[in-house]
């Protein structure tokens, strides 16, 4: 009953658990402006469906998500269209050096291995930092009763002191254009190794490096999300193939809805509330992927078709 | 070369009496057609033995038949303990491995079927998954097929089902064997044996055409035909479904 054949994955799963999946994707995407990338793939790998489109497919519905919570956040003018852009130009000259280093270390053969040293590093480094800092912050919030501190206007930094700077309206910000450049160019790395939107990185990122407000930075983030995974689907349906428009469909029905929520939910919550759940989401994925490559697994060997060019 | 000549005399009135059993078979169905609501499909195979004489008592007869998928090549990796953690150390490339294995007896294996016949008509499993060359590749081969075998036993694409045909009388016979819901695009080779005292006296081969219909079928072909048009069509109904739901919440909240 309400199994489904996909017919570029070749499997049959049932329809309601796909529109399950992205809705919990979806929702966490509405909430955090992370794209869920680092989710839905394994989350479909659980499920049988192959890596290669679960990666592509996975790009598709990210696609879907962030489109509906931009503009759920355009709503409430919470979306830096000039950050975005300058972040947009970063990342794709990020994801393009990202892509020439993943095929060099797919030719040397441990590519797996580099994705997924990569994730715990990243994961557990921006996870941990997170959530201490919103830990404190929740503290000090309760030990003033309740009243939120007062944020500096102007933490002069190194960043402050470099020169272009322009003036972003909606993050309330006058920096130099060259740090959000780094940041994107770095994301768009980061993205094109591990093959995710990097939303996860971008929003702490853009919270900590830019100092860009928690509610502006999440419309933001997926602005740029929407670009990075977009071009990801075309290159993946070109290249390889893998993406599955029935899969990504149902998984889309499920996000957009579940993006809907997720940015009612966010709003309701305080934004160092936000940050401490984002870290916890984050820290929890790269505690699971540390453990997957540090215990022994039930079967060591795994399969894979050749695919033919 | 008499000698050969009286040997050739020797074996002669066995050849006959091979020769006087045949294999009539049928086939529930020779097309399984994939659509979207596609859960798997059982098909019966069925058939008779077809006699001159009446049928000989000297050894006892088996029934073997197999359902074989399209082949693959296939990559087994192996993870080992490196500096503590679990990495792909080690890996061989299987020439062709069918996407889909039955083999279905009416006795057991090894009274159905002896090694010098598996060998020639590669009936078991030990015999269809071809590893031409990985020797080279690894010194320990075998375990990496051994695995394949595990891993597609324990998945149910590759099955081994002794006693599951059914041998009436020494001349009807007949199986159902389920066909999984993951099934690969391709032409399925049904192959059916007879056997006496393990040796095979006659077989035949029918052939079952798995092909995606309908709307699977359109998908599949533009994804790799019109592999860019595909990809914009996708965007777009992502698009759309995004901003159809941001229109749908605002809607719902007035």
């Amino acid at each position: 009953m309400f199994q489904l054949y996909l017919p570029i994955a070749e499997v049959s799963v049932n329809a309601f658990l796909l529109l399950g999946i992205g809705g919990i994707v979806g929702f966490l995407s509405g909430m955090f402006g992370v794209g869920g990338g680092f989710l839905i793939t394994p989350f479909l790998l659980f499920i049988g469906i192959p890596p290669g489109v679960a990666v592509a497919t996975g790009a598709n519905q990210v696609v879907a998500s962030s489109i509906s919570g931009v503009l759920a956040q355009l709503k409430r003018k919470a979306v830096d269209f000039r950050m975005g852009g300058v972040l947009l130009v970063g990342g794709l000259i990020g994801s393009w050096i990202g892509v020439r280093v993943f095929s060099w270390m797919t030719a040397l053969g441990q590519v797996d291995l580099f994705v997924q040293l990569s994730y715990v590093l990243f994961l557990g480094l921006i996870g941990g930092m997170m959530f201490v800092e919103s830990a404190r912050a929740i503290l000090r919030s309760r030990r003033h009763g309740g009243a939120p501190p007062v944020r500096r206007a102007h933490v002069h930094t190194w960043v402050h002191g470099l020169p272009l700077k322009i003036k972003f309206r909606a993050s309330g910000l006058y920096i130099s254009v060259l740090p959000p450049l780094g940041v994107g160019a770095l994301v768009g790395f980061m993205a094109g190794i591990m093959g995710v939107g990097g939303g996860f990185i971008l929003v702490p990122a853009m919270i900590y490096v830019l100092g860009m407000p928690t509610k502006v930075v999440i419309g933001t983030s997926l602005f740029q999300i929407i670009f990075v995974t977009g071009f990801t689907t075309v290159v993946h349906a070109v290249n390889s193939h893998t993406v599955d428009m029935m899969l990504a469909l149902l998984l889309i029905i499920g996000g957009v809805i579940g993006a809907q929520l997720g940015t009612l939910a966010g709003t309701r919550l305080k934004a160092e509330q936000l940050r401490i759940l984002l870290a916890a989401m984050v820290l929890a994925v790269a505690i699971k992927i540390a453990f997957d490559l540090l215990l022994q697994p039930a079967e060591l060997f795994s399969l894979t078709p050749v695919v033919l060019p | 070369m008499i000698r050969a000549a009286l040997l050739a005399l020797l074996l002669l009135p066995q050849a006959a009496f091979a020769a006087g059993e045949e294999i009539v078979s049928g086939l529930s169905q020779n097309q399984v057609q994939i659509t979207a609501n596609f859960d798997g499909s059982e098909i019966l195979i069925y058939g008779a033995v077809k006699r001159d004489a009446p049928a000989p008592t000297d050894a006892p007869m088996a029934v073997i038949i197999t359902v074989e998928g399209p082949a693959v090549p296939m990559v087994i990796r192996r993870k080992e303990r490196v500096a503590g953690i679990w990495v792909n150390a080690s890996a061989i490339t299987v020439d062709a491995a069918p996407s889909f294995y039955a083999v279905a007896t009416s006795a057991a294996f090894e009274r159905a079927l002896t090694k010098t016949e598996d060998l020639r008509y590669k009936i078991t499993l030990d015999h269809v998954i071809r590893a031409v060359g990985a020797a080279s590749e690894s010194a320990d081969a075998a375990d990496f097929t051994t695995a394949l075998r595990r891993i597609r036993l324990a998945d149910k694409s590759y099955r081994l089902l002794p006693g599951h045909v059914q041998l009436v009388e020494e001349t009807l016979f007949r199986t159902d064997i389920d066909l999984p819901s993951n099934l690969t695009e391709g032409n399925y080779k049904v192959r059916m044996f007879i056997t006496r005292g393990g040796k095979v006296i006659d077989h035949t081969e029918r052939v079952i055409g798995v092909r995606k219909t309908g709307l699977e079928r359109q998908l599949n072909v533009m994804a790799h035909e019109q592999s860019l048009l595909y990809g914009l069509i996708s965007l777009a109904l992502a698009a759309i479904a995004g901003w159809a739901a941001s229109a749908g919440f605002r809607l719902l909240r007035r």
